[in-house]
Order: C-alpha cells, then sequence, then structure tokens
C-alpha cells in the first residue's frame, strides 16, 4: 500500500517537475511564439494609447478581445476587417452613445485621438494570429 | 473552539456573507440588462456590474478562506493566535481596500482585466494586507505545539495564492502579454493553489466530522494535491489555446486540463470515502452535508462542466461565450462556495455555543441554494449552446443572436430567485447562531466521538 510519506514525494516531485515543463514553454512562448503570432514591432504610440484606454475603460467588461472579457456585447477580435474603421469611428463617436438593437453602450467623450488610437489597436489586433480563432461559420441550411 | 483568538474568523464569515449578498444583486442586474432591461444603464453600466460581480466574488470567497485559516490553524497548531488584535487589524484594513474597490467600479475606477479589475494603487495595498496575514498565520503555525500536514498544505495554499497575484499586477503594452500572465493568477489559483486551500480544508473538515485517522486523510490529501499540480500547471494551456501563443498549447494543454478532473474526482472518492468509513457519530449534519456538496459539486462543475469544453476542438467554438458562463458558475459554487459555507457551518456552533446542527432552516438552504444553482447552470447551459450554434456555427450577427436568447436569461432570473432563497435562508442561520462567545471555549477541544483507522 501506499504510504504517507510515498504520497508525500509523489506531490513534491510532481510539483517541480511540471513547474520546471511549465516555466520552459513560458520562455519559449514569450520569446517565439507570441512574437511570431502578435508582431510586437507594429505595437506603436498610438496602438499602445489604443491598448491602454481599452484596460481603462474596462471595454472587456462587456465585449471580448481573444474570446476574453464578458458577454455582452460582441466579439472584437477581427472587428477591424468585419466592419472597418469608418463605422468603428460612428460606434465610438456617437452623440448618445451607441444604442445596437436596444442594448447600450456606455457614451464616451473620445478625443480625435483616442479614437484614431483605438482604432489602430484593433487594426494590431486584426492582424494577429489566433490559431484559427474566431473560426468560420460553416454551418448551412440544406435544402 | 479550543482558543479565544479563534473568533476572529467570525469577521470574516459575516463580510463574506455581506458580499456574497451584494455579489448576487449584481448578477441580476447583468441578467435583466441580458433579457434586454438595462434601466439602471446610467448608473451602473454593464462592465460596472460585471467587475463589482467578480470581485465581490473573489473577495467573498477569499474572505471565506481567510476566516477558515484563523479558525483552522490555532486548532491545528494547538495554540492561540500569534496576535489577536493584528489580525483584527488585517480584517478591517481588508474590508476599507475591498469596499473602496467596489465603490471605486462604479465611478469607472478600474482596469480592463477580468477577475483582477481592481486598479494597481489598490493592489498594493491588497498585497501589503496579505502579507500581513500571511505573517500572523505563519506566525501561529510555527510557535504550535504540533504542525500538521493539513494545517501546511492550507498554508501553502494560501502562500502561493499570495505569490501568483503579482504577476497580474504588472502592465504589459501587448495584450497577448497580458492575457498570457493573467491566467498565471486566475488560472493557476482555480486550478492550481486554490485546490490546495480547498484540499486543506477538506481533510480538516474530514478529520473533525468524520473521525477518520488523521493519517489516512493525509496520505490522500498529498495524492489529491498532487494530481492537482499534475495536471493543473500545463492545464493552463487552454487558456493559450486562441490568445496568442504558439501551437503546442493546443496539444500539451488539451491533455493535460482533460487530466485536471481527476483530481475534483479524487477529491470526491476522498469525501465520500471517509464519510462511509467514519463513525456518523458528528451531530453537526449541517456542515457534513456542505462538505459533501463541495466534493461533489466541484467535479460536476469544475471537473465535467470544465471537461466540456477544455479539448481545443470543441473549445474553438466555445470559447468566450455563454458556456464558459455556465461552466464558471457550476464551478465556483461548487467548489468554493459550497466550501466557505461548509467551513460556516463547522465553525458558527463551535464559535458561538448555539448547536444549530440539523435545523429545518438549514436545510432548507442547503436544497434550495443547490438547486437554484443547478438551474442557472441549466439556463446559462442552454443560452451558450444556441449561441454557439447560431453565432459560431451558422454564422450569425451576435446582437440578433442575442435577441434569440433572451428567453434564457428569463429562466436563469427565476432559478436565480430560489437560489438567492437559500442564501438568504443560510444568513438568516448565520444570525441565530448569534455572536462568537467566550463561553463556547472548550479547554479539551472538540471530542471526537471514535477515531476510525
Ligand atoms: C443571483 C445569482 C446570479 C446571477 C443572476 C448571475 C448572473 C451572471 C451574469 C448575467 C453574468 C455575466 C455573463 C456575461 O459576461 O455576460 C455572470 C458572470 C459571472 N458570475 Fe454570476 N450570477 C449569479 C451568482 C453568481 C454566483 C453565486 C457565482 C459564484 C459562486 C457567480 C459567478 C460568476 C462568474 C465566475 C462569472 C463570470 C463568468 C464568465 O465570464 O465566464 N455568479 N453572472
Ligand atoms: C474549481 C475549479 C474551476 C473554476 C472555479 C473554474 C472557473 C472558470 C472561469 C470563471 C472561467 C472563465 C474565465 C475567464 O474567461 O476569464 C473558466 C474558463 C475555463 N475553464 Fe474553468 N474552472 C475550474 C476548473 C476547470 C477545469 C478542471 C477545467 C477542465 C477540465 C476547466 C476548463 C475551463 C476552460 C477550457 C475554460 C476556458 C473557456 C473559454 O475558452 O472561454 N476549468 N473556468
Ligand atoms: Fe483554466
Amino acid at each position: 500500500m501506499l504510504t504517507k510519506r510515498q504520497a508525500k514525494t509523489f506531490f513534491i516531485g510532481g510539483t517541480v517537475v511540471f513547474a520546471a515543463i511549465f516555466l520552459g514553454l513560458t520562455i519559449d512562448t514569450l520569446s517565439n511564439g507570441l512574437p511570431r503570432n502578435t508582431h510586437p514591432e507594429k505595437i506603436d504610440d498610438q496602438v499602445k494609447l489604443g491598448r491602454y484606454l481599452w484596460d481603462k475603460h474596462n471595454c472587456m467588461g462587456c465585449h471580448t478581445i481573444m474570446g476574453e472579457g464578458a458577454y455582452y456585447a460582441p466579439e472584437l477580435t477581427r472587428v477591424y476587417s468585419r466592419k472597418g474603421p469608418a463605422y468603428i469611428r460612428t460606434v465610438l463617436t456617437a452623440p448618445e452613445g451607441w444604442q445596437p438593437r436596444g442594448r447600450n453602450m456606455v457614451k464616451y467623450d473620445f478625443t480625435d485621438e483616442e479614437v484614431e488610437a483605438l482604432i489602430a489597436f484593433f487594426k494590431w489586433m486584426d492582424e494577429a494570429y489566433l490559431n484559427g480563432f474566431p473560426p468560420k461559420p460553416w454551418l448551412q441550411p440544406s435544402e | 473552539m479550543k482558543y479565544k483568538s479563534q473568533k476572529v474568523a467570525y469577521y470574516f464569515f459575516a463580510f463574506s456573507m455581506i458580499l456574497l449578498l451584494l455579489q448576487v444583486t449584481y448578477g441580476f442586474i447583468m441578467a435583466f440588462a441580458h433579457m434586454g432591461y438595462d434601466g439602471l444603464h446610467e448608473w451602473i453600466p454593464f462592465n460596472a456590474a460585471t467587475a463589482t460581480h467578480k470581485n465581490l466574488l473573489v473577495v467573498w470567497i477569499i474572505s471565506g478562506f481567510m476566516g477558515a485559516a484563523y479558525f483552522i490553524i490555532p486548532d491545528e497548531a494547538d495554540t492561540e493566535l500569534w496576535s489577536e488584535s493584528l489580525a483584527k487589524l488585517q480584517f478591517w484594513s481588508w474590508a476599507i481596500v475591498g469596499l473602496i474597490a467596489v465603490a471605486g467600479f462604479h465611478f469607472g475606477w478600474f482596469e480592463g482585466r477580468k477577475f483582477l479589475e481592481i486598479p494597481r494603487p489598490l493592489d498594493y495595498l491588497v498585497a501589503l494586507n496579505v502579507v500581513l496575514f500571511l505573517v500572523i498565520i505563519l506566525m501561529t503555525l510555527l510557535k504550535g505545539k504540533r504542525q500538521t500536514t493539513t494545517a501546511w498544505v492550507l498554508t501553502m495554499g494560501l502562500v502561493f495564492a499570495a505569490l501568483l497575484y503579482l504577476p497580474g499586477m504588472v502592465y504589459f503594452e501587448n495584450l497577448a502579454v497580458d492575457s498570457f500572465f493573467r491566467w498565471w493568477v486566475v488560472h493557476l489559483w482555480v486550478e492550481g493553489v486554490w485546490e490546495l486551500i480547498m484540499g486543506g480544508i477538506l481533510a480538516y473538515l474530514l478529520i473533525r466530522l468524520t473521525g477518520v485517522d488523521r493519517e489516512v486523510i493525509e496520505k490522500w490529501l498529498y495524492v489529491i494535491v498532487g494530481l492537482t499540480f499534475l495536471s493543473g500547471i500545463l492545464g493552463t494551456g487552454h487558456h493559450y489555446y486562441y490568445t496568442g501563443g504558439p501551437k503546442y498549447w493546443l496539444l500539451i494543454g488539451g491533455i493535460f486540463s482533460a487530466m485536471e478532473p481527476l483530481a475534483f474526482l479524487g477529491m470526491t472518492a476522498f469525501a465520500v470515502q471517509m464519510y462511509r468509513k467514519g463513525n456518523k457519530r458528528h451531530p453537526n449534519k449541517l456542515a457534513l452535508y456542505w462538505t459533501l456538496n463541495t466534493a461533489i459539486l466541484s467535479f460536476l462543475g469544475a471537473g465535467l462542466l470544465g471537461l466540456a469544453h477544455t479539448l481545443p476542438q470543441v473549445n474553438l467554438y466555445t470559447h468566450g461565450t455563454l458556456v464558459t458562463a455556465m461552466h464558471g458558475h457550476l464551478a465556483f459554487w461548487g467548489a468554493y462556495g459550497s466550501l466557505v459555507f461548509a467551513v460556516i457551518a463547522y465553525a458558527m456552533p463551535l464559535m458561538t455555543g448555539r448547536k444549530i446542527y440539523d435545523n429545518f432552516i438549514g436545510n432548507l438552504a442547503f436544497w434550495t441554494a443547490n438547486i437554484g444553482m443547478l438551474g442557472m447552470t441549466a439556463a446559462f447551459a442552454a443560452a451558450g449552446v444556441a449561441q454557439v450554434s447560431l453565432e459560431r456555427l451558422a454564422g450569425y450577427e451576435f446582437m440578433e443572436v442575442a435577441k434569440v436568447i433572451e428567453p434564457h436569461f428569463f429562466v436563469l432570473i427565476i432559478a436565480a430567485t430560489v437560489f438567492t432563497t437559500g442564501i438568504l435562508l443560510f444568513m438568516w442561520n448565520f444570525l441565530l447562531y448569534g455572536a462568537p462567545s467566550d463561553e463556547a471555549i472548550q479547554p479539551e477541544g472538540e471530542p471526537v466521538f471514535q477515531v476510525v483507522t
């Protein structure tokens, strides 16, 4: 039968081994995988400002981006290519706040610079490769 | 209760109950908004409500853990708390920082980082507070007459939880890097070190409630927390599939996260086995129900419903939909909410001397809360599956789908009302116990009815 001592060794040994593997993979992800997929060289001052505003206003408290956030408002990872910059500008500058189908978005008083920064941020996001996310819808009704 | 300083736990438990009530209120606000009624939008927009709902959740659970530690550690270490007055100071500073954070959300003072919305200046205060908490716990443990495995597992869980909070405090200009480290907190908490806390508390409760010999229980405790880290650390990869990480996470995250339910199944088997083996003499049936409930519902909510969307082929479609919310509710409730309830149900009679062990209100609270939460899970599941089919598979617009799934939020609200009834009944019992009292001190400790080996 398993003794308490063996059980303890299993716990500590397993933890150390898998934590070490995880740290190794973390280093690889941060130095190879993530940069390849998310183009850090394209993060200029405008994108940084957009990223900051995204965080500051907790946009993720309604929307998802890269599939992370809340489920009250649309996924925005690919909003730049799906809707285009002009549409995004309209949403962000709606005088009474954007109101899609009776749902309310918070009314923001963004400056022009901030609006363009958010658009640049969405463009950067749009160009990131996320292993095929969001998926292409493929289900069609069969006649 | 053996030591008078254990009473500090009461403050944390009471605070925890108040925050839970507030959390549920914000849940209703969001459920109504999803149904199309967002009348509070001007004052509490959805992003403020959601930040409040999620953070109150985290804070009431951690308050419960802290209360549990202040109750359990003196008992296990066989000594008074290192400093009762510092523990009270820690409580009040914790409560004040928590309330400031929640108030701040309503003025737009937050960060858009799911579950970690508390702004950085407050993060430093939180960190300071937690250091104080850990010092009190560690000093108590070190000066104690004995150092049990149960106490160490619980304490190490708390220490690592604090350490893992730190990577979440750094600001990264690349959103994908930010998200990468956010999971070090969120995932490595709930599917890693919090399971240590859970295992430690369950072990303590089972030793007390079933009378099974400590050595037997603690041996299995090691096996379970071993399984947790074996699967859960690399299982973090299930959050790196579609957030900018390299492809190998699909394989590694898929395999290891699919093994995570084993740890939860271990908890279930552990608790049920010990109960069957035990002497069944302990009068506190409510504490026993909540303990077994934790072991079973955590497997359902975290284990099975986690498994349901953890494979990359499935997660590609369910990632970031209401399917996640389905799992999030039953997992948090089943594993950690119910655990806090179990500790409270066990500790309150000992702290106050009021022997509320198996009363009608307590039983009704148990059943309505759990049935309500299962109903909520079903409502989220229906909404989530419809959302995935219509939006992700058939390509309808998000807002078109949102209209179609509104009725599920009506069902959610009904089930949430049942759940909330259970919560209120539990709190009623909480008030019935009354305040802790020195008269409840038992210098010999709680009697063990018969040790089963
Ligand atoms: C009256 C009870 C409750 C109601 C009506 C409710 C409703 C909701 C709603 C509508 C959301 C937002 C989904 C979105 O992002 O659009 C949410 C999120 C969440 N709630 Fe609740 N909730 C309740 C109680 C609870 C309890 C007791 C817990 C935990 C024990 C909990 C944990 C969570 C979590 C973890 C999330 C985030 C889920 C995710 O984003 O995947 N909720 N809740
Ligand atoms: C008590 C333990 C657990 C709790 C409290 C919990 C809670 C949660 C919460 C709140 C989320 C949403 C996080 C966010 O989007 O920010 C989540 C996501 C997730 N959980 Fe868990 N979970 C637990 C265990 C598990 C287990 C054991 C598995 C796998 C078997 C699992 C699989 C997943 C997956 C795949 C996601 C990502 C969903 C998505 O892509 O949107 N969870 N969990
Ligand atoms: Fe996870």
